[in-house]
């Protein structure tokens, strides 16, 4: 193999004007877990209304439950991207769609709810799972001491619902993370995109990306350790994750 | 606002859009899902094996490969396929290397860890005297995998690995980034060719929604058929 190694090239300036490559990179990782974050946030309030909805008695609500569920989860995530960033702006009133053009920061905002509205289809699954685990006597329970439907999924199902989906909510978070790494296509300059471009501007390939998979697997093990002291820290006695 | 859209583009360029681009996609689900597989169940088979070292370096592989954002992956195998070729034929420079072949690695290995994860689950759902049993009658371990474990594993897990191959089909997309005529890479060039984003981007996500949501309704079907009432 020869391919120059240069491992100094972390440290030196980069095109853009400001700081070194790794300064670059810093930047792209900030915008990653930034554009995670929010989307995350999203993500756990579309998807737990949707994911209630979906096991409630109401048929039309589980209808429409599952087609949310259904559409979000069966088209590329890609490709809804970029129907949210090319087609959303020209079928929209003129006058809405140049506001949504002319947005300063719109890759970002764009990746925010492109990914937000992805993933709470999947975090919808989960809940949805997570509450029919529990036992039907719980629910039944909630009707017999008088509580309405709403106050039966505030105060009974879904405190034990959510402990339950901590676990399989930690992997989809971290899937969060890592498809932010998509948004690229659309110009959002998050860490992959900078390695990227550090490649282009630099010539050394296997640096940038070895960086940015040391970064990745860094960011994965910070969330995967913070996680799992959450769910300790929620764990209820008496249950398997419980002491 | 749908006034000045034109779908007839759509239909002149149908014939690029499926024998160029959806054959690519297709293809490339199809061999990746193969080898993933194949690879897959030995990097499950690795990691439940009593060998040494041997389980540390397939968990570590699957984690590894886990943690990675496709994208990524992607680029990594397409600058460092060149490499590894010309370290094997001991060519002296980066060999040319196609653009379906470094895609088809990629995925393959990429994949493998996912579906190592799924025949671990479905090899470790096998009751342990079945295994026992096979010993007692004399067979070789590759005997009892093969003819004991991994048909009842496959069995068992067929629904998850045909889920895993909807979302590989799905994920075939993000070969956009390498600029690859696949369906959407062609739906692309012809939108930026003709100006008509809005049109293609629709068709687009109508033809993936319309194939993914069949074949998920089917895999549900076939779950419900062949579940085993235990």
């Amino acid at each position: 193999m020869n391919y120059n190694w240069n491992w100094g090239i972390f440290w030196e300036a980069s095109p853009e004007g400001v700081g070194t490559y790794l300064d670059t990179l810093m930047v792209g990782l900030r915008w990653t877990i930034v554009t995670a974050l929010c989307a995350w946030i999203l993500a756990l309030v579309f998807g737990s209304l949707v994911g209630v909805m979906r096991t409630l008695p109401s048929k039309a609500a589980q209808r429409i439950g599952n087609a949310y569920v259904e559409l979000f989860r069966n088209i590329p995530f890609l490709v809804q991207l970029f129907l949210w960033f090319f087609v959303l702006p020209e079928v929209l009133p003129q006058a809405a769609g140049l506001w949504l053009k002319q947005l300063p920061n719109a890759p970002f905002w764009t990746a925010v709810i492109g990914l937000g509205f992805y993933m709470s289809a999947r975090v919808a699954e989960q809940l949805r799972a997570g509450i029919n685990a529990l036992p039907r006597g719980q629910r039944m329970a909630g009707t017999a001491l008088g509580l309405t439907t709403a106050q039966t999924y505030r105060y009974v199902l879904l405190p034990m619902a959510f402990r339950i989906i901590l676990p399989p909510l930690t992997s989809e978070f971290l899937n969060t993370i890592k498809n932010t790494s998509v948004a690229l296509t659309i110009g959002l300059l998050e860490l992959t995109a900078r390695a990227r471009a550090m490649q282009e501007f630099s010539f050394q390939v296997f640096e940038a990306f070895t960086a940015a998979t040391l970064i990745y697997l860094a960011l994965n093990l910070i969330v995967t350790t913070g996680m799992r002291l959450l769910e300790r820290k929620v764990a209820v006695p008496g249950y398997i994750a419980g002491k | 606002m749908f006034s000045n859209l034109d779908f007839d583009v759509v239909r002149r360029s149908l014939g690029y859009l499926f024998l160029d681009g959806m054959t690519f996609t297709l293809t490339l689900t199809a061999l990746a899902t193969l080898g993933g597989i194949v690879l897959g169940t030995l990097i499950a088979l690795m990691r439940l094996g009593n060998l040494p070292v041997l389980p540390k370096i397939a968990a570590a592989y699957v984690n590894f490969m886990r943690s990675l954002p496709l994208v990524l992956v992607i680029f990594w195998f397409y600058f460092l396929v060149p490499y590894i070729g010309a370290w094997i034929t001991g060519a002296e420079r980066p060999i040319a290397v196609g653009a379906f072949t470094s895609s088809l690695i990629t995925f393959t290995l990429f994949e493998a860890a996912y579906f190592a994860e799924i025949m671990r689950a479905g090899i470790q759902s096998i009751p342990k005297g079945q295994v026992a049993a096979g010993y007692a009658l004399g067979l070789t371990y590759p005997q009892v995998m093969a003819n004991i474990v991994l048909p009842q594993a496959f069995r068992n897990m067929l629904p998850v690995l045909l889920t895993q191959t909807i979302i590989l089909f799905q994920d075939t997309s993000l070969v956009y980034v390498l600029s690859l005529t696949d369906f959407l890479g062609a739906a692309s060039k012809v939108a930026q060719r003709d100006g008509r984003l809005v049109e293609m981007y629709l068709f687009a996500a109508v033809v993936y929604f319309a194939i993914s949501f069949a074949a998920s309704s089917l895999v549900k079907r076939l779950q419900a058929r062949t579940a085993i009432i235990r």
